[in-house]
């Protein structure tokens, strides 16, 4: 028998998760401001709508299949969470690819406290979906974006989920492989961000660059975003979010390390801007503000996986680490790839997601995350702890996102691209003229006077 | 009459129109506009890359005076709007055919 304080702690543990997750639907509202204020205003009201519209595209996959495949294992004590909704469906043992159980959120076992788990993952998952709204914004045909945000949900990101979190065979790779933990990863720089960032690397190659992108000379031309102070807004709003994102990670207001949690993911967020900021000025002159606000989301992105295992001072180097590496990554992906990103999707999420799952096996200080994937550590460390086997767990995971996630991405696009009529792009004369008419059927801005100079 | 249009930076705009008023010019019109010179533009970076700013924002003000009052007006705009910078503007000077009052019908001198 439970005591009426463990239950009392269970309860007010639910609530933290349900409390997180209103606060990561939240950051829906950073990205919608964060992408329309970096792209034209000719644009504004497409790019806008599809970072609406993916909230719910995004949530229907998961609803019926999405969470499921991803999650029909999971269980959880310390929010009430006792009991899997259902078991493996490809797999068994250590070696699980796919779950099943709790189909559109019908049949025996839907547990208040399984349903809060669902609010909190639907709200990671459309994180996911809404990456590439970034890099492929002002030329992505509304009609095929809508595809995508299904697919996301439903089979796209369940996927590395149910390999991770969900239980499956990378979080096993402790007994199998014997690497430290298993693929460790907090609240998500792999599972979320990575494999949102590299479906926004996918996406920026099969539907090419904006009209005007790049000179005759190949040289990459900056087109300016409308509204930096929306951006810089939604900056903010998704710093703010972020503490729902990792800190109710815990999944237990009554593990108190989301108190540790909160404080480093605000001071990689911290350095990250500052760190942003001195870069940018150092490389061009000036502190531009889309590059401080790169800054900022790249430290949160890097820090969400080792946000619980990691020292302040280590969450302050990450955070000046992934800034550096955002710019010069935005540097790269136009520069050499040749590539299309308005927002830095690629190099915030992709390349510092990357980052943050490669920083649990440098920076892990081995204080926090005793049997973690049901291991039997006594705390995850990294290659500062002196244990190398913590970041081959993490290369794995991030080699896994690189040579299998990323593919699916890329071919999902390209075979979207050649099966739609038209392609997936938007066509010319309605990205020349702002595709708020064409596309939406209304201007942003009607009471503005276009100028077309 | 003459029509006298003037191209001067922005934030000269408010010095030229008090060194106008007090010069005794009784109405002037002006709009927002953009354009070149010699210098061709200037350039500024965007999360990293160039561009070409070729359209620099400038302000256009339109005045008609009396033959008479031509050369003390433009002498204004000159010591007003100068800087000594590149980029400081042009003024010139039309012939006006024809000014009429919209509300009483007046016309020539008396309409200015």
């Amino acid at each position: 028998m439970q005591s009426e304080v463990q239950i009392l702690g269970t309860q007010v543990n639910l609530l933290w998760v349900v409390l997180g997750a209103a606060m990561v639907i939240f950051m829906q509202a950073g990205f919608a401001l964060v992408e329309t204020g970096f792209c034209r205003a000719k644009h504004a009201a497409h790019v806008v709508s599809t970072n609406f519209a993916i909230f719910g595209l995004g949530f229907v996959g998961f609803f019926f299949i999405g969470f499921p495949l991803a999650f029909g294992g999971f269980s959880y004590s310390a929010f009430g969470l006792d009991q899997p909704i259902g078991d493996a469906l490809l797999g068994s043992g250590n070696w699980i690819f796919l779950f099943k159980g709790g189909w559109a959120l019908s049949g025996d076992g839907i547990t208040p406290a399984l349903l809060g788990f669902f609010l909190y993952m639907v709200a990671f998952m459309d994180t996911v979906a809404t990456i590439p709204t970034g890099s492929m914004a002002e030329r992505w045909k509304w009609s095929s974006f809508t595809i995508w945000g299904v697919f996301c949900g439903a089979i796209y990101y369940p996927l590395f989920a149910a390999w991770t979190w969900g239980g499956g065979w990378l979080a096993k790779t402790w007994d199998t492989m014997g690497l430290g933990a298993g693929y460790v990863d907090f609240a998500g720089s792999g599972v979320v961000h990575m494999v949102g960032g590299v479906a926004a690397l996918a996406g920026a190659i099969v539907v090419g660059p904006r009209i005007g992108k790049f000179g005759a000379d190949g040289k990459p031309r900056a087109i300016p975003g409308h509204h930096i102070p929306m951006a810089m807004l939604g900056t903010f709003i998704l710093l703010f979010g972020w503490f729902g994102f990792n800190a109710a990670s815990t999944f237990a207001a009554t593990d108190v390390q989301f108190a540790t949690v909160a404080t480093n993911t605000a001071i990689s967020g911290a350095f990250g801007a500052v760190a942003g900021m001195l870069w940018i000025t150092r490389r061009t002159g000036k502190p531009d503000p889309g590059m401080m606000a790169n800054g900022m989301l790249a430290g949160l992105v890097a820090i969400t996986a080792p946000c619980a295992f990691v020292a302040p001072w280590a969450a302050a180097v990450i955070g000046c680490i992934a800034a550096v590496l955002a710019i010069e990554t935005v540097f790269f992906v136009e520069r050499k790839l040749k590539l299309d990103d308005p927002v830095g999707a690629i190099a915030v999420h992709g390349m510092n997601g990357l980052f943050g799952v490669l920083a649990v096996g440098i920076f892990a200080n081995g204080s926090y995350g005793a049997g973690w994937n049901g291991s039997d550590s006594k705390g995850v460390e990294g290659i500062i702890k002196g244990d190398w086997g913590q970041l081959g767990a993490q290369v794995l995971g991030a080699a896994v996102i690189l040579l299998v996630i990323f593919p699916i991405a890329l071919g999902f696009f390209k075979l979207q691209n050649k099966i739609t009529k038209g392609g997936i792009r938007s066509a010319e004369e309605d990205e020349i003229q702002g595709l708020d008419i064409p596309e939406m059927g209304v201007l942003a801005y009607p009471e503005f006077g276009s100028s077309r100079l | 009459m003459k029509l006298i249009t003037t191209i001067i930076k922005p934030f000269k705009l408010d010095d030229v129109k008090d060194a106008l008023k007090s010069a005794g010019v009784q109405g002037m019109t002006v709009s927002e506009v953009r354009g070149f010179g010699r210098q061709g533009g200037h350039s500024e970076t965007y999360r990293g890359s160039e561009y070409a700013i070729d359209f620099v924002p400038k302000v256009r003000i339109e005045i008609v005076v009396d033959d008479t009052a031509v050369d003390s007006v433009v002498d204004t705009i000159r010591t007003s709007a100068n800087t000594g910078k590149i980029g400081d503007g042009k003024i010139w000077v039309t012939d006006v055919a024809r000014l009429i009052r919209i509300r009483t019908g007046e016309e020539g001198n008396n309409a200015i």
